[in-house]
């Protein structure tokens, strides 16, 4: 039940569990217990809403930044993640096999933000070797939702 | 005019619920529960390898019996799942959808005459493509009490010494009804015993809630008796493609390889490089969907409990059949009633034989969100009906 549950969640965190137990044939305080034992456990870390930013009129700029690291004696990946996890307008963080290391993924509300933020505090940390900031366009697809997509049954609408 | 048309044809009698058909379509904001295909569209994977063959210019025939790869694919496929061996050199024949093999199947095999066994309620085609054939439908018509799987009585009695072929149904639309094993087993004895051959169409055999599918052809001398129809629509959200096939013991895939040469030619060779793809790969895309009907499932029953609708809890497929019985009407009257009234269509129990007066089919090919829409709707309706009388 613990996959079919998260599964469940993470397209509709707003669900209560009353209809979680009925789509998951478990009776309420089963479903209860599960879902404070995976939110003890950190398995559950939030329950966040998918908002497609571009469609209202805040203005917001997105950038994905690789960052080159060279390693120190005493000093791994974690603790220069770490100073760079730490800033708020760093919205992820993930340590990356292949050509650079880190890959950091930057919000903030306009291109010049981001620009200071690359010059002035990420390329500073000590072990930051390079960076390479792209800025995103467009999104097309965000945590397996396809935003902008146009919801039409094209069925018939009786069938044998 | 009649002069020309041919009198076997002049006798199926349409469907006899045509009336609310165009009702419906006549009604474009209503939404549907009336479905009989999945709501997701197939997936990527499966989709690309058709585009793929389009580039790569496969757009020639197939053998008649279908691409060689693709009967292989299915004859480990049937292994990996059903326990079933089947011969792809053989025994197996590509067909354009599940329908085709039923219509050839029964053309191989019905001399006129013959007896056709069909419990209903279930699938259209079953009882017009026996009566094209010569043969004479013979209607079992399955019971609510035993959750309309086919028991050996009612087959007992159905049985003549002109009965040439029992349809089994299997998982079961309308009714979303299963045969277990042992049920399976019952009626095997009485068809081994009384010579018949069984056309088990499980079309549906991916969607079952209660444990994995048993095809009857599994069980022990039901191989050499069974043409085993199955087909790509239902598990692989495929059924614009056409893709099905036959699978029977080699001198019954012979004959129907004739009847399919000469009218059909091949499937369609797209839809066979992408069918290729989907038993290859698409294992963990069928259990996704499984899972996803199966939760649309436990809602409407636990929703019809809570509406105080009897219903019995179907492990098949994807319909439900409640029973409409405590509101005096049939299930056309309802059907429209409901229509005109809430504007949500679904499917009178008797568009699948007599025997189901009285009943809806629900399905639930549809997402979540709108099956509570319309299930809400569906609760106004009842509670109004219920305070009328």
């Amino acid at each position: 039940m613990k996959e079919e549950l998260l599964s469940i969640l993470e397209k509709n965190s707003r669900i209560d569990f009353s209809e979680l137990a009925v789509l998951l044939g478990k009776s309420e305080e089963e479903v209860l217990t599960q879902l404070s034992e995976l939110e003890k456990e950190g398995v559950i870390c939030g329950y966040h809403t998918l908002i497609n930013w571009e469609k209202t009129s805040i203005e917001k700029v997105m950038a994905l930044i690789e960052v080159k690291l060279t390693l120190q004696r005493g000093r791994g990946f974690d603790s220069i993640a770490e100073r760079i996890y730490n800033y708020p307008e760093v919205k992820a963080v993930y340590l990356i096999s292949g050509g650079y290391d880190l890959l950091a993924i930057l919000e903030e509300k306009t291109l010049k933000e981001i620009a200071s933020f690359v010059s002035g505090k990420l390329s500073t940390i000590d072990g930051v070797l390079s960076t390479a900031t792209h800025f995103i366009l467009k999104k097309y697809k965000d945590h397996g939702t396809i935003l902008n997509k146009e919801d039409k049954d094209e069925r018939e609408v009786i069938t044998p | 005019m009649r002069k020309f048309l041919s009198d076997s044809v002049i006798n199926i009698k349409p469907s006899g619920i045509r009336k609310f058909f165009d009702i419906v379509s006549e009604m474009k904001d209503a939404i549907s529960l009336g479905v009989g295909e999945p709501d997701f569209d197939t997936p990527w994977h499966i989709r690309e390898e058709g585009i793929y063959a389009l580039e790569r210019g496969k757009t020639f025939y197939t053998s008649n019996s279908g691409l060689k790869d693709l009967r292989i694919e299915i004859s480990n496929y049937l292994k990996r799942r059903f326990n079933l061996n089947y011969d792809a050199d053989n025994e197996i024949l590509v067909t354009v959808g599940g329908s085709e093999a039923i219509d050839i199947g029964l053309r191989a095999v019905i001399n006129p005459g013959d007896e056709v066994i069909i419990p209903q309620p279930s699938y259209v085609s079953y009882e017009p493509c026996a009566i094209l054939t010569g043969a004479k439908p013979v209607i079992i018509d399955l019971k609510a009490e035993n959750e309309f799987r086919l028991t050996a009585e009612e087959l007992l009695a159905a049985i003549t010494d002109k009965t040439k072929v029992l349809i089994l149904p299997y998982p079961n639309n309308p009714t979303g009804a299963i045969m277990e094993r042992e049920n399976l087993e019952e009626i095997a004895k009485i068809v081994i015993e009384k010579d018949i051959l069984v056309m088990s169409d499980e079309i549906y055999s991916e969607l079952t809630y209660n444990g994995n599918h048993v095809s009857i052809a599994e069980l022990e001398g039901m191989k050499e008796r069974t043409i085993l129809i199955n087909g790509f629509s239902k598990s692989y959200a495929m059924t614009g493609w056409r893709l099905g096939y036959a699978c029977a013991p080699n001198e019954i895939i012979k004959q129907m390889t004739k009847i399919h040469q000469f009218a059909i030619m091949c499937a369609p060779t797209t839809s066979q490089y992408a069918a290729v793809e989907a038993l290859k790969n698409g294992d963990e895309d069928v259990t996704q969907m499984r899972q996803a009907y199966n939760q649309r499932r436990r809602f409407l029953i636990d929703a019809f409990k809570k509406m105080g609708l009897s219903c019995f809890e179907p492990y098949g497929a994807f319909y439900v059949f409640p029973c409409i019985k405590e509101f005096g009407m049939t299930s056309e009257e309802f059907a429209t009633k409901f229509l005109q009234e809430e504007k949500v269509a679904l499917v009178p129990g008797t568009a699948f034989g007599d025997c189901g007066e009285g009943f809806l089919r629900i399905s639930y090919a549809y997402s979540l969100e709108n099956l509570k829409n319309a299930i809400g709707r569906l609760e106004n309706f009842i509670a109004r009906l219920r305070n009328e009388k």
